[in-house]
């Protein structure tokens, strides 16, 4: 509805609303402003909203499996194997001489992420007992900066594509298509099924690996699914967005302050703030440095932290 | 009946032996103490119970191996409560005792009106009930222990592992937890083992104390057969008196090196 080209704000409801069925409207919309906001803006708002519903949820997921507040989406290496797979495809493409089938970007970023989560969890699970998650987390801080060290010596063998890398890196919705959206679409939908449906074992992974398994809980399974759900999402997310930070840490806890703690809340809530931050987060992106665009990711930390701040405060004096 | 059977229980922590041939039959409704100093393999033998470590030998619930059953069929049997609790703070009590029926719910479900009648009644029997919206970071010392035995009772196993059930807790409040644990297994039969190192609470509650030493069993009986200062200096290195009350309850009164 917001940016620096196309129709004024208010007639684009006015123009939807003429689009359903058995609805008639005059909104003044020309068909080359119909254009603007199906076939560019429509795509991003949808992106938007799955890319931050997932990272949201995902962080939930990972924050649940880890007990770790603190964790987010990229923990066990997707931010760092995304990223390379991304450089390698700048590097290699630099001046757009390469003619693929389909955008590599996207697929190698996508192939790096999953692929820097499975060394991390081969790794992290060959030479921990699993007793503890914490091999795991320690193997994913050893595969990230594997990982952001071949970044980093690609690009200094590239540093003309350094621009292009580092606004990737700070996330991008702008470019965002249709295809985009059908390309994440799938992966995120089974990434958020399978992790809502493990709401009530995240609740019970609270009280920790030991009483969880006295319990009757599998809790090396449930660690290992959710993960896995996680990984798969934000992958395709990252894949198509760059990497969007923040929004898997603000999110989840924001909801908690809110709403308490308990993931029958946390997961379906996160899904729904997430989406909606992501969404508003993408409007200064638009507009702020018009007509150029601000990256995502610096919005998101920028009206993220202070908001966050602002929460944490709220609570503290509320009790 | 045979509720709880212990049958050549060995178990290992890598390399290190940490209990080994440990026999032991309970009979339903019976509490059994496990004393001895630290390290002796008390905790290790309840978590061997509870599923938290593998063993070799048996252990088994009306003669069904434990180890061949689901997790969730043991902790349908199996009620554990640990020596420190993970207490998420931010949980209400509510919540924290529904945990107790994760053994019920299968993996995607969500808790049954069944599931939710049991924890009313826990809540209502333990008089939680005011309780029932707090977080569990509000809670004393006493209120916890009494919610994390609450969270075992939800689970309405007959058998109950207690690690150090007292440990935690003030005189009053030790007393009050182990009235508490007393009061249901006579209500519903529950067959009782916990891990204690307060001598004196442990004759006074328990029908029968085994003293384990070095991973071994090395005495059993009741209170007076197994309360004797020599044997507490064999094995604990303590110099402590022992008295005997009318009632038949044994007193364990440590002495200063001093005063001998």
């Amino acid at each position: 509805m917001i940016g620096p080209a196309g129709p004024s704000w208010w007639r684009v409801p006015l123009e939807l609303l003429d689009r359903l069925p058995l609805v008639h409207v005059r909104s003044g919309v020309s068909a080359a402003e119909w254009n603007i906001i199906w076939q560019i803006r429509m795509p991003r708002v949808v992106l938007a909203a799955l890319v931050g519903a997932m990272l949201s949820v995902a962080g939930a997921g990972y924050q649940g499996v880890f007990r770790n507040p603190l964790v987010d989406p990229y923990l066990l290496g997707v931010a760092a194997g995304a990223g390379l797979g991304a450089t390698v495809v700048f590097s290699l493409n630099r001046n757009n001489t390469l003619h693929w089938v389909v955008d590599p970007l996207p697929v190698a970023a996508f192939a790096g992420a999953l692929l820097a989560v499975l060394v991390t969890y081969v790794v992290g699970t060959a030479f921990g007992s699993m007793r503890s998650s914490t091999t795991l987390v320690l193997a994913g801080v050893a595969v990230t900066s594997l990982a952001t060290a071949i970044q980093t010596f690609v690009l200094q063998r590239n540093n003309d594509v350094v621009r292009q890398v580092y606004s990737w890196i700070l996330g991008r919705l702008s470019s965002a298509t249709w295809a985009d959206v059908r390309l994440v679409l799938p992966y995120i939908s089974i990434s958020l099924v399978v992790l809502l449906m493990h709401r009530r074992l995240l609740d019970v992974m609270r009280i920790g690996d030991e009483e969880a398994t006295a319990l009757g809980t599998n809790v090396r399974r449930v660690r290992l699914i959710v993960v896995l759900a996680a990984t798969l999402g934000t992958a395709a997310a990252v894949a198509v967005s760059g990497l969007i930070g923040f929004v898997g840490i603000i999110v989840p806890h924001a909801v908690r302050l809110l709403a308490g703690a308990s993931y029958k809340k946390v997961l379906p809530l996160s899904i729904l703030l997430g989406a909606a931050f992501l969404v508003a987060a993408d409007i200064p992106s638009r507009v702020l440095a018009d007509p150029a665009e601000t990256p995502i990711g610096i919005v998101t930390a920028f009206f993220g932290a202070p908001f966050f701040l602002m929460l944490l405060r709220t609570r503290d004096t509320s009790r | 009946m045979t509720v709880l059977g212990f049958c050549d229980l060995g178990i290992s922590y890598g390399a290190v032996p940490a209990v080994a041939s440990f026999n032991d039959i309970l009979h339903s409704g019976e509490w059994l103490c496990l004393i001895g100093p630290n390290g002796a393999g008390k905790s290790t033998v309840l978590k061997a119970a509870a599923g938290l470590v593998s063993y070799s030998g048996s252990i088994a619930i009306d003669q069904q191996e434990i180890a061949k059953k689901s997790a969730r069929w043991r902790a349908q049997h199996i009620a554990y409560v640990p020596q420190v609790p993970v207490i998420p703070t931010d949980m209400s009590v509510h919540e924290y005792v529904m945990l107790g029926r994760n053994p019920y719910i299968s993996h995607f479900a969500t808790e049954s009106a069944n599931d939710r009648d049991v924890v009313e009644r826990v809540l209502n029997r333990l008089d939680l009930v005011s309780f029932a919206r707090r977080t569990l970071g509000t809670l004393s010392g006493g209120e916890r222990q009494r919610l994390v035995i609450a969270r075992a009772l939800a689970q309405e196993a007959p058998v109950l592992l207690l690690d150090e059930p007292t440990s935690a807790l003030d005189i009053g409040h030790q007393q009050q937890a182990l009235e508490l644990v007393d009061g249901l297994r006579r209500e519903h039969g529950l067959t009782v083992v916990s891990a204690m190192h307060d001598l004196t609470l442990a004759g006074l509650y328990a029908d029968r104390l085994v003293l384990m030493h070095q991973g071994f069993r090395v005495r059993e009986g009741t209170a007076q057969h197994v309360l004797r200062a020599e044997t507490l200096a064999e094995f604990y290195g303590v110099s402590a008196r022992v008295h005997h009350e009318p009632d038949g309850t044994v007193v364990v009164i440590p002495q200063r090196a001093a005063s001998k």
